[in-house]
């Protein structure tokens, strides 16, 4: 479970990123996290992933408090997360195969399991062909994927996608969506941040929109607001 | 979180070692020279230690009586000649000992076959306590009433003492400074290797490696470079110490001075070697990490 209890942040330069939020995401549940342009959106996703911490106000996430987290339990909190960037963050000097291994083996993985595990998770996401490729050898939709797949593979409870769907065309963009969906049906919490109000229409999930660092709607299913999106 | 993954934390090491070649050469290079340097100054402080210590049991100085004093009256000079600091022990040893003990050593002189015992005198062999104060000993020596001469190594122990002084304070200085110099290579190629990985130390960080397994690699890393260093630092300060041995042996014919055969300090030096390059290795790498792992 996911929990922000009057949250603000504000950044060394003054920026005021988030003013306040208070919000609530149950285990098992799917939002989007939308919003324009500056609204604070990746900032909460950094208060999520313990790269930040609130200015004030109370972070909780599956369990951990992470304003009163000791530094010995930050790598025990991010364990319960996967987390997939816009940029993607994949090590271009290791194969695909590789960028798996790497994180599996970063959280005490052996060997065996990382055999076992790794040809599942790219079955899953339709990369099997790809496991020996090196990054830049991949399209952006396939780096996507690789990217989910990083995310995936140690088990997360909660799965958090920033823009996932930015360097995507639509088809590809849908076929992300219904992916991270049957993610969420397998058990997993998801939360993505998204611009792509088409796509948050048609999935009929709960949707919850910033504006200049506060939440401005919460409702499930349609993207309200956002004038400001073309 | 598991157990200390050796293997793979070795393989990261070498793998960073690679990744950096030419700083990696340099850096072992450096501790390499740090090493040979420190290990060369004291093994020459070493041996110029143990040669004193056995010329100071052997040698003596020698106190010659004066051709007026009949024997009887020499061998009382016994008593004040123990009383002298320094002084541990007294042998008195007559004219014809002498003599014999100078045949007996020069054989192939058949001149002196027939000498007479009265060109020699009857003489003390004094043993000394402290080699380093012997000149002052053997000035009080030379005012007891009835000994006419002294004789000692006077010049070969002020130069053993010198070397073993100028030894062990260039040592002293050095060691500190190259193995200052050493940690600060070592930890510059590393801090070049963490900025290398950097985007893989963020992905580590977020998927909850903890700092420890993300820190060993580069533990390892600097470990390997002092292991690498002491074991090519021992290899060259071994032929060296067998050079400079046989050269000492081959100009030295008196043997006057002795080198401890390089079998019998092995051990020690390699000993010494691998701490002092696993100390370099890894405080150089902990300087290098210490500050990149916040959050
Ligand atoms: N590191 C930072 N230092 C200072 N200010 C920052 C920093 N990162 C973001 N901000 C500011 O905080 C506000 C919120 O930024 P944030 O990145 O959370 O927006 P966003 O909703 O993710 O926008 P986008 O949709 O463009 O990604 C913006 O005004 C931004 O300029
Ligand atoms: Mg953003």
């Amino acid at each position: 479970m996911i929990r922000l209890k009057d949250v603000e942040l504000e950044y060394d330069n003054g920026t005021k990123a988030i003013q306040g939020i208070t919000l609530t995401i149950e285990d098992g549940e799917f939002v989007f996290l939308v919003g324009p342009s500056g609204s604070g959106k990746s900032s909460i996703i950094k208060l999520l992933t313990g790269e930040l911490l609130p200015s004030f106000g109370r972070v909780m996430i599956n369990g951990f408090s992470i304003v009163n987290l000791k530094d010995r339990q930050i790598p025990l909190m991010r364990r319960t997360l996967g987390v997939v960037y816009q940029d993607f963050r994949l090590i271009e000097k290791k194969t695909v195969y590789d960028n798996l291994a790497f994180v599996m083996r970063a959280v005490g993985a052996n060997p065996r399991e990382i055999k076992d595990r790794i040809p599942r998770i790219l079955h899953l996401l339709d990369l099997d062909e790809k496991a020996k490729c090196y990054p830049l050898e991949l399209s952006g939709g396939e780096q996507q994927r690789v990217a989910i797949a990083r995310a995936l593979i140690n088990n997360p409870s909660t799965v958090i996608a920033d823009e996932p769907t930015g360097n995507l065309d639509p088809d590809r963009s849908m076929e992300l969506m219904r992916l991270l969906i049957k993610i969420n049906q397998m058990g997993t919490t998801v939360v993505v941040v998204t611009h792509a109000r088409e796509l948050v229409n048609r999935f009929g999930k709960r949707v919850v929109t910033l504006d200049e660092g506060l939440v401005t709607h919460d409702a499930v299913g349609r993207y309200v607001g956002g004038r400001r999106y073309g | 979180m598991g157990k200390h993954d050796f293997v793979y934390f070795f393989q990261e090491g070498v793998k960073n070692m690679a990744s950096h070649r030419l700083m990696s050469v340099t850096a072992i290079t450096m501790t390499v020279g740090c090493l040979l340097i420190m290990g060369t100054f004291t093994l020459v402080a070493v041996n110029a230690a143990m040669n004193l210590s056995t010329l100071s049991n052997s040698n003596e100085i020698v106190a010659y009586v004066d051709e007026d004093w009949t024997e009887q009256q020499a061998r009382s000079l016994e008593e004040r000649l123990l009383a002298i600091p320094n002084v541990t022990a007294a042998r008195y040893i007559t004219r014809e000992e002498a003599l014999e003990a100078y045949t007996e050593e020069n054989p192939e002189e058949e001149l002196f076959r027939d000498l007479d015992p009265g060109i020699f005198r009857d003489r003390y062999a004094l043993t000394i306590g402290n080699l380093e104060q012997i000149s002052i000993t053997a000035r009080n020596v030379e005012r007891v009433p009835g000994v006419a001469k002294v004789n000692y190594y006077e010049e070969l122990a002020s130069g053993i003492i010198t070397a073993r002084n100028v030894a062990a304070i260039v040592s002293a200085t050095l060691i500190g400074v190259l193995f200052v110099v050493s940690m600060f290579i070592i930890s510059n190629t590393i801090r070049l290797t963490t900025y290398d990985r950097r985007e893989e130390i963020a992905i580590m960080k977020i998927v909850g490696a903890t700092n420890g397994f993300i820190r060993w690699p580069f533990v390892y890393e600097g470990f390997l470079m002092g292991l690498i260093a002491a074991g090519i630092a021992f290899l060259l300060q071994w032929g060296l110490y067998e050079a400079v041995a046989g050269a000492v042996a081959d100009s030295d014919t008196q043997r006057l001075f002795q080198i401890l055969p390089f079998r019998r300090i092995w051990l020690p030096v390699l000993g010494t070697f691998f701490g002092t390059g696993m100390l370099i290795g890894i405080g150089g790498s902990l300087t290098a990490i210490r500050r990149f792992l916040e959050v």
